[in-house]
């Protein structure tokens, strides 16, 4: 029966979320922008504590064992929804599991999840980091460079190769003992189906944090380049199958990743987009604009037109984002949805910070405010875990019954 | 929880309104539109469906309860075939929906049996008026009450099957409140315009313009319901066709686009048609969850229903205005050709934002 009831179990997390996200989040949000590179400590460790204690970390491998309707995916949207609406830069410095643990949960044996997964729930806050992108290959992921090279006399895969752009590889390897998930080739000349991915541990010699990035905007998150040289890692740190096959099974990989990362990230665009729409509504109020509902169109003054819009356009993305993590949840292939949701809530995100700038005039170019802020903030949703051209490539490929070699 | 998944039963209703929308609806709708009409036992097959009469109680001679998320699904799988056949289908609905949601027990009994019980019979709605701001919440009709009956002045257009109705819901605005009045055929005062009106689409459908001169009304005519409810369920059923019609337009440019040579490749093959593509999809695939949910919460009685069904008609109409554009963009001459059935989605993606009132699930 097709439905829309916000889980209970749901609406329960969302109350401690938004506690955090206005109590903790907003006060030091503009702190974290003009401060880069410094670390917003208090709530981290407030977060390690409190995800712990509420049964449901933010992680973004969730566990989808429990009992009952399986929700995992739907209760993690929700909460980078909300945490997002907070602060999207702050959302991101989540210890307890990012893309680097979405990788070992979506490509790992249970070994490996064991094994790299359980530093998460120790004492102190731990993180993770994906690294894809080097600096000659950003969307066109099979262009990579980073090697790995299995040292058959010590069982050791060695990597080489340089990665940029890292969400929190600085955190994972430098600030705790986490530890990151690169993707490298075993075989050039494989293309595709030559890529892996490794699991490199903090502490690893021949792995070095060499930049942290200067950003237009999610200030709070560091973005590290990361040098791999002669990197040594156990030859049961491959995620996946070891051998090349004929098919791009290793490169399914990732993609399966995305599966489940992509509608996560629309999600934190939809937690920031709503925080936008909310404050420029209240402002808007304060100065004696209320937004009438019901009238035709002809009837509408245009700022009246340009926040209905933006309500139509925040709720029909956040609904595809629902979509595609309940298919997730429910064991559906959500490739076509997952990529929907990111182009929408991408597109979305933007056209509302944009919009709401515009609209307040200076008041919206002031620093004094955060509409500014999260205009910068927003633009990143629409670059990573695939840019908004990627994702439609990717969508088209799907609703066409293409593959990348008829459509690419 | 959510769900986006439809009952058996409503999976039932949708596949056999998709049959009748492939192999009956889509092949006529071209010849209907040029020579202005369907066969009346096309329109009558479709009211066999059922769709209407699923949605009336026993009591009042129908098969079920109303939920309006099974209107909407049953109306975008019925306007993928063709939006006028639709319409022609679902006029009577026009007539029973208000008398179901505004009318006292005792209108209920009287008028909506004779229109559910047996077969399709024209039963209509006069509602649009001639401004170009035309808000139902605010019309130029009035209703005024003298000693039993009340008085209704003013002029009506876009009354489909105007002619041949055997009764209208007429509104009018009574100290200053949009209310529904039954106006049953041959009325003294109601002044039927005999030329058809002609519109730049829905030609299938005889549309008419009436006058209301002083057109005097028993008071138990009047349905003592909120027009809100009513309001509502036509805002969901438009966003509803237009969905089924921006999804008729996709997949036809899609298909085109596929078999379309160009360069040595396929059109579809270029990005530039394959993102417009990826973002039409996106966008239906987005409204329809909208106006599901606004569906939804209308059936759940959500305090903020209303709100949601006007976001839902304001963004499917757009999206289907956007949508059927490009389906002609991407076949383009061709896209112009009327042989293709684009240009007739087109010219209905835009008449959406006229059609309030004219569609109810």
């Amino acid at each position: 029966m097709i439905e829309f009831e916000v889980p209970e179990k749901i609406t329960g997390i969302l109350n401690v979320i938004e506690t955090v996200a206005v109590n903790m989040m907003r006060p030091v949000a503009r702190y974290f922008d003009e401060n880069e590179h410094e670390i917003p400590w208090d709530y981290i460790n407030f977060m390690h504590t409190a995800t712990k204690g509420m049964g449901g970390s933010a992680s973004m491998a969730p566990s989808t064992k429990k009992e009952g309707p399986r929700i995992a995916y739907q209760r993690l949207a929700s909460m980078v929804e909300g945490l997002s609406w907070g602060d999207s830069g702050m959302y991101l410095c989540l210890p307890g599991g990012m893309l680097g643990s979405a990788a070992v949960t979506a490509a790992g044996t249970d070994e490996q999840k064991d094994r790299f997964l359980k530093r998460f729930s120790g004492d102190k806050p731990v993180f993770d980091a994906m690294c894809m992108t080097e600096p000659q290959a950003g969307s066109d992921t099979s262009a990579i460079r980073t090697s790995a090279v299995l040292d058959k006399e010590t069982n050791e895969w060695v990597l080489n190769g340089e990665k940029i752009f890292v969400t929190s590889g600085h955190k994972a390897l430098v600030d705790s003992q986490g530890f990151i998930v690169v993707w490298a080739t075993i075989d050039k000349s494989a293309g595709r189906a030559g890529m892996r991915s490794f699991v490199v541990e903090a502490g690893t010699p021949g792995c070095q944090v060499t930049k942290l990035e200067h950003k237009l905007g999610i200030r709070a998150s560091d973005t590290a380049s990361i040098v791999l040289q002669d990197c040594r890692v156990p030859f049961e740190n491959i995620l996946g199958s070891p051998t090349v096959e004929t098919t791009t099974k290793g490169f399914k990989g990732a993609m399966a990743t995305f599966d489940a990362t992509r509608p996560i990230v629309a999600a934190q665009a939809i937690g920031l987009a709503r925080a936008t729409l909310e404050l420029v509504k209240e402002m808007l109020e304060e100065r004696g604009v209320k937004i009438r509902y019901g009238l035709p169109r002809q009837k509408l003054t245009s700022i009246e037109k340009d926040v209905i819009d933006m309500e139509i356009q925040l709720r029909s993305a956040w609904l595809l984002v629902i979509k595609a993590v309940w298919m997730m949840d429910n064991g559906k292939p959500n490739s076509l949805e997952s990529s929907m949701c990111k182009v929408k809530a991408g597109d979305v995100v933007n056209k509302i910070t944009q919009k709401a700038v515009e609209i307040m005039g200076p008041i919206g170019y002031s620093r004094e405010f955060l509409l500014e802020k999260w205009f910068r903030d927003a633009k990143i949703s629409d670059i990573y875990e695939g840019t908004g051209q990627i994702n439609r490539l990717v969508v088209a490929r799907q609703i066409l019954g293409y593959r990348s070699r008829d459509l690419s | 929880m959510y769900s986006f998944e439809p009952t058996e039963e409503q999976k039932m209703l949708m596949d056999a309104v998709d049959r009748f929308a492939e192999t009956d609806l889509r092949p006529a709708a071209h010849d209907a539109e040029e020579t202005g009409g369907f066969e009346q036992k096309l329109i009558a097959k479709g009211w066999e469906m059922g769709v209407l009469q699923a949605s009336i109680p026993e009591t009042y001679g129908g098969f079920g309860d109303r939920s309006v998320v099974t209107g909407v699904l049953a109306a975008e799988s019925m306007a993928w075939g063709d939006l006028a056949g639709t319409m022609a289908v679902m006029t009577p609905g026009l007539f029973t929906m208000p008398v179901l949601l505004a009318g006292t027990e005792e209108q209920k009994q009287k008028y909506i049996p004779p229109v559910i019980e047996g077969i399709w019979q024209p039963y209509s709605v006069a509602l649009v008026e001639k401004s170009f701001d035309f808000d139902p919440n605010d019309l130029s009709c009035t209703a005024v009450l003298s000693g039993d009956e009340y008085v209704i002045n003013g002029e009506k257009i876009m009354v489909p099957f105007a002619k041949e109705s055997k009764a209208l819901i007429v509104y009018a605005s009574l100290e200053g409140k949009t209310k529904g009045f039954i106006l049953p055929a041959g009325t003294q005062g109601v002044i039927i315009t005999p030329e058809r009106e002609k519109w730049m689409g829905l030609n299938a459908l005889p549309f008419h313009s009436i006058k209301l001169d002083d057109v005097k009304l028993p008071k138990g005519n009047l349905l003592p319901g909120d027009f809100e409810p009513l309001l509502d369920s036509s805002r969901v059923a438009v966003a509803a066709m237009a969905i089924g019609v921006a999804k008729a337009a996709f997949e036809y440019s899609r298909d085109y686009a596929k078999d379309r040579d160009v360069f040595g490749v396929k059109v579809a093959q270029k990005q530039a048609i394959a993102f417009m593509l990826a973002e039409m999809a996106t966008e239906i695939e987005a409204m329809r969850a909208l106006t599901w949910e606004a569906a939804w919460m209308m059936d759940t009685g959500k305090p903020d229903a209303s709100k949601q069904a006007y976001l839902a008609y304001m963004g499917s109409v757009d999206m289907a205005m956007m949508v059927t554009d490009r389906a002609v963009q991407i076949l383009g001459g061709h896209g112009y050709i009327r042989e293709h059935p684009v240009e007739l989605f087109m010219r209905n993606g835009r008449g959406f934002a006229a059609f309030t009132g004219l569609a109810m699930v």
